[in-house]
């Protein structure tokens, strides 16, 4: 089901259960000094198990996105609800009860954990700031928490300079899991990892979203992940949603000449840079932006209407919204995935998501 | 698949807080050192009355007739220009000198820590208010500050304590601060703040033990200068008087005697220098110990 | 061979961290080095440019350019070397210049002190500027005024202008975005086929090696497991350890409906 009125839009979310949206962002703004880092975003998100990609290069606005999610930054304008609450709004017993229920899971592995305090401490401090647990109880859990994240329980009593960099990046997200949210916000989750370590944390996002009912926002650059782990997904460039739509659909036919773009870019295993888009110039200065179109000074499709009119975000096909003049001509002219599907490897697929190999 | 924890290396494993203690004292001898000789200065200080050979000298006695006299068998030290046996002013020295000093240090801490940490932490008014308050402190020169206010109190060593504090304090504060403005940045701060632990919690168990290591081994290296600056104010006559065995009194008051009778200075001025050493490898050491980093290779 | 690395061994002390038996780089051609973090890579960059020792590690082996055995040169001779017929570039282009200075007199006081005029100089930065497809008069600028890839691009041109042989090139693209990489990647191309360069490019990313490079050694722990022509090494991989790699990429699924 699609509607758009007047700036607000509703993306159709694939899985969960239909009420109450988990998160909804309505027209959010957030704004450090002149720069507009966020400018008129909407999102939604229903409850579990469930995932949606935020995707972008830097100044896009995503990070900002997921913080303001979670109170950690002030926002200008618009706003965030959580399970039909304005969160700007919540004090006291109510605030706290959010803070539980939405956590974040950051993508710097080495800054993240307290280099002064055990793995086991660690996981356990929230429970024990909550009062959900007493000590030893914690500590039991926090044992449990390594577990379910695919750790030893013997890592409790490690330092973070003694795990590697995948490893924090496990611990990290069993702290965030220690209070049993049901919104996790990963930003850049596998950025700092080597490959290897990037695949374990994405299959471990897999299982604990089956096994936790968890719902999630997967802020990325990587347009593999998303593919892999979110069924929708919302394309941004300087602090505006692009495109948004089911993840298959919006990467196999793009919506929006920046989408392409960005896909084309992308490096991947068997894939030749003949059909690459290049992008001239450079992301515009977001205390600055374009007048019209922020994209058009970069689009290889720009006309006249795109320097002068901004374009709204609006459904171009079943599911899909665009903010673009052209956008219709974009999706009809948008092929399936350049290149053949590499013919190395045979992954299995997630539960949750569609997976189609192209026609060559 | 449950991965299991790479065996660390022998040294880096984890050890209870006990073994790490004595493992790192057998690894930095320095710092032991420094502790052993700390220890020292406090039993001495502790059994001063059976140590000193003329304890009688460390008060008001006088001696007209033993005036300067070099370093002998009977006075290994030499006497002063009363006549007073330099050794057993020294070992009583460590009943004053050294305990004002620490007297100082903890209060400038217990201001000076707290007033950091929640202007670093917190930020806005609360940290405007503070340093600026701080920084009009700081505006005197240290000396002076301390200087009017011993002489308005009376001339104690309670008020030598309490000037030299009120003149500390701010020094440390603008360190903590920093630090903590730093810590306060930090990802895992943040972290904290999302998963909805309370300030004070945060404040007391991150930014406080992640923001101190700095401090530990200024405070070790201002051992030293705290009783030189007792020492030039109770030469002015604030403070310490004579005939109290600050050793800090004592060099300044031997000063006119230095080229006639050397060991009237150099004596009392190997003590502060040795107690001033051993807290700064003391300092030296404690910072490493803190660190859970450090692996006691060497 | 232009470069040609054989028998080299870097250890701290006792502790051996590349260990590699034979790695070569051609006229115009892309080598790629891959592995994980810890498997040797950027200390075979370092000992290439003979900067191991600053480091606190010893280098041990062979390692020749167009004959030239290089860890036999004294250090005076290897400043020769570095930045005229071996360049580098390094992942973080942010920190690749000093923020004092102008990149103009940055890259300017590089060509001089390899020898050029003065005018030699200026007229090699603007031809290797625009060669990078960056106008010259962003020299005028402090690096703070440019982007991430254009900094890289920035100093690459340098390589250019030097005409240095091979450039050593250790994660350029990790800290960029993936729009801008593509331009890099793009630039070193152009090296390769319209200046005959020799790149060794490193990465930890397959998808980027894959695209860009000839051929490609991966790096496990200080060795190399596998080398051969790229299209083959990551298609049909021959070691278990890189078919751990390539199984561990994650590929995007898109599809073909609307």
């Amino acid at each position: 089901m699609t509607a758009a009125a007047g700036g607000r839009q509703v993306s159709a979310a694939a899985g969960g259960q239909g009420g109450t949206l988990l998160l909804d962002i309505s027209e959010l703004a957030v704004r450090f000094g002149p720069v507009r880092a966020v400018d008129g975003v909407s999102l939604q998100l229903p409850p579990g198990p469930c995932g949606l990609g935020l995707v972008g290069e830097s100044g896009s606005g995503k990070t900002t996105i997921g913080r303001a999610a979670l109170r950690l930054v002030p926002t200008s304008a618009g706003i965030v609800r959580f399970a039909g609450k304005d969160i700007a709004g919540l004090r006291g017993r109510a605030l706290q009860d959010y803070r539980r229920a939405a956590q974040i899971v950051f993508q710097d592995p080495d800054g993240v954990l307290d280099p002064r305090m055990r793995m086991g401490t660690t996981i356990a401090e929230a429970l024990v700031a909550h009062r959900m647990a007493g000590r030893r109880a914690a500590a039991e859990q926090a044992r449990d928490l390594l577990a379910e994240v695919g750790l030893d329980p013997a890592f409790a009593a490690r330092y973070p300079h003694q795990l590697s960099g995948g490893q924090r990046q496990r611990v990290s997200i069993a702290r965030a899991l220690s209070v049993r949210p049901r919104l996790l916000v990963l930003d850049e989750p596998t950025s700092a990892l080597d490959v290897r370590a990037q695949a374990a944390i994405l299959a471990l996002v897999g299982r604990l979203r089956a096994q936790r009912n968890l719902a999630y926002l997967l802020i990325t650059h990587n347009l593999a992940i998303v593919s892999e782990l979110c069924e929708q997904t919302a394309v941004l460039y300087l602090g505006r949603v692009a495109e948004s739509g089911p993840t298959g659909a919006l990467l196999g036919r793009p919506a929006h000449p920046y989408t392409r773009a960005l896909r084309s870019a992308v490096p991947e295993l068997g894939n030749s840079p003949a059909a690459r888009v290049v992008l001239p110039g450079e992301p515009p200065d977001a205390a600055n932006p374009p007048p019209g179109c922020v994209f058009h000074p970069r689009c290889p499709l720009a006309v006249d209407r795109c320097r002068a009119e901004v374009p709204v975000l609006r459904p171009v096909a079943a599911g899909r919204l665009a903010a673009c003049h052209r956008a219709e001509e974009v999706l009809a002219t948008s092929s399936a995935s350049p290149g053949p599907a590499p013919a190395s490897t045979a992954e299995d697929s997630p539960p949750g998501s569609t997976a189609a190999a192209p026609p060559a | 698949m449950i991965e299991a924890p790479v065996p660390l290396p022998a040294q880096a494993a984890v050890v209870p807080r006990g073994e790490a203690l004595r493992r790192g004292l057998r690894a930095n001898p320095l710092m032991a050192l420094g502790a052993v000789l700390c220890l020292l200065a406090v039993v001495v200080a502790l059994f001063a009355p059976l140590l000193a050979p003329y304890p009688a000298d460390a008060g008001s006695a006088t001696h007209p007739f033993a005036v300067l006299q070099p370093p002998s068998a009977v006075h290994w030290f030499g006497t002063d220009n009363v006549g007073r046996d330099i050794l057993s002013r020294v070992i009583f020295g460590t009943r004053v000198s050294p305990v004002i000093a620490v007297l100082v240090l903890v209060i400038a801490c217990v201001i000076g820590i707290p007033l950091g940490v929640v202007a670093g932490y917190f930020g806005g008014w609360l940290d405007e208010v503070i340093m600026r308050v701080t920084d009009i402190f700081l505006a005197f020169p240290p000396l002076l500050l301390a200087l009017a206010l011993a002489a308005v109190l009376p001339p104690s060593l309670t008020s030598l304590v309490i000037a030299i504090a009120v003149t500390w304090w701010p020094w440390y504060t603008r360190l903590i601060r920093g630090q903590a403005a730093s810590v306060a940045g930090r990802p895992y701060v943040e972290s904290c703040r999302a998963l909805g632990i309370p300030s004070y919690r945060i404040v007391l168990r991150h930014i406080l033990p992640n923001s101190v290591t700095p401090l530990i081994v200024q405070v070790s290296l201002d051992f030293g200068g705290v009783i030189l600056t007792a020492s030039a104010l109770s030469f002015l006559g604030l403070g310490a008087q004579d005939p109290t065995p600050d050793w800090g009194l004592m060099v300044a008051e031997g000063q006119n005697y230095f080229t006639t009778a050397w060991w009237v200075v150099t004596f009392p001025g190997l003590a502060i220098l040795c107690t001033a050493f051993a807290f700064t490898l003391l300092g030296d050491g404690l910072r490493d110990l803190l660190d859970p980093r450090r692996t006691f290779l060497r | 061979m232009r470069l040609a690395i054989t028998g080299l061994q870097v250890s701290f002390g006792a502790r051996r961290v590349v260990d590699v038996d034979e790695l070569h780089v051609g006229a115009a051609e892309i080598v790629g080095l891959a592995g994980e973090s810890g498997s040797g890579k950027s200390m075979t960059t370092l000992a290439v440019l003979g900067l191991a020792h600053t480091v606190g590690a010893t280098v041990r082996g062979s390692i020749t350019l167009d004959g030239t055995e290089l860890t036999e040169l004294s250090q005076r001779e290897l400043r020769e070397v570095r930045g005229r017929r071996i360049a580098a570039i390094f992942q973080s282009p942010a920190t690749a210049f000093s923020p004092v200075f102008r990149l103009g007199s940055v890259v300017h006081r590089a060509l001089r002190l390899h020898g050029m005029s003065r005018s030699e100089a200026t007229e090699a930065a603007s031809r290797a500027m625009r060669q990078v497809l960056l106008s010259p008069g962003l020299l005028d600028r402090y690096p703070s005024q440019l982007s991430g890839g254009q900094l890289q691009r920035v100093a690459i041109a340098i390589a250019l202008a030097l005409r240095a042989e091979v450039l050593l090139a250790d994660e350029p693209t990790s800290a960029l975005d993936v729009t801008v990489q593509a331009e890099v990647l793009e630039v070193l191309r152009e090296l390769r086929d319209r200046d005959g360069m020799s790149v060794l490019f490193i990465s930890h990313d397959l998808a980027v090696v894959a695209e860009l490079c000839d051929r490609v050694a991966i790096m496990r722990e200080g060795r190399i497991v596998e080398q051969g022509p790229a299209t083959r090494v990551l298609s049909a991989p021959a070691d278990p350890y890189t078919a751990d790699l390539l199984a561990a990429v994650p590929v995007i699924r898109a599809e073909a409906g609307p």
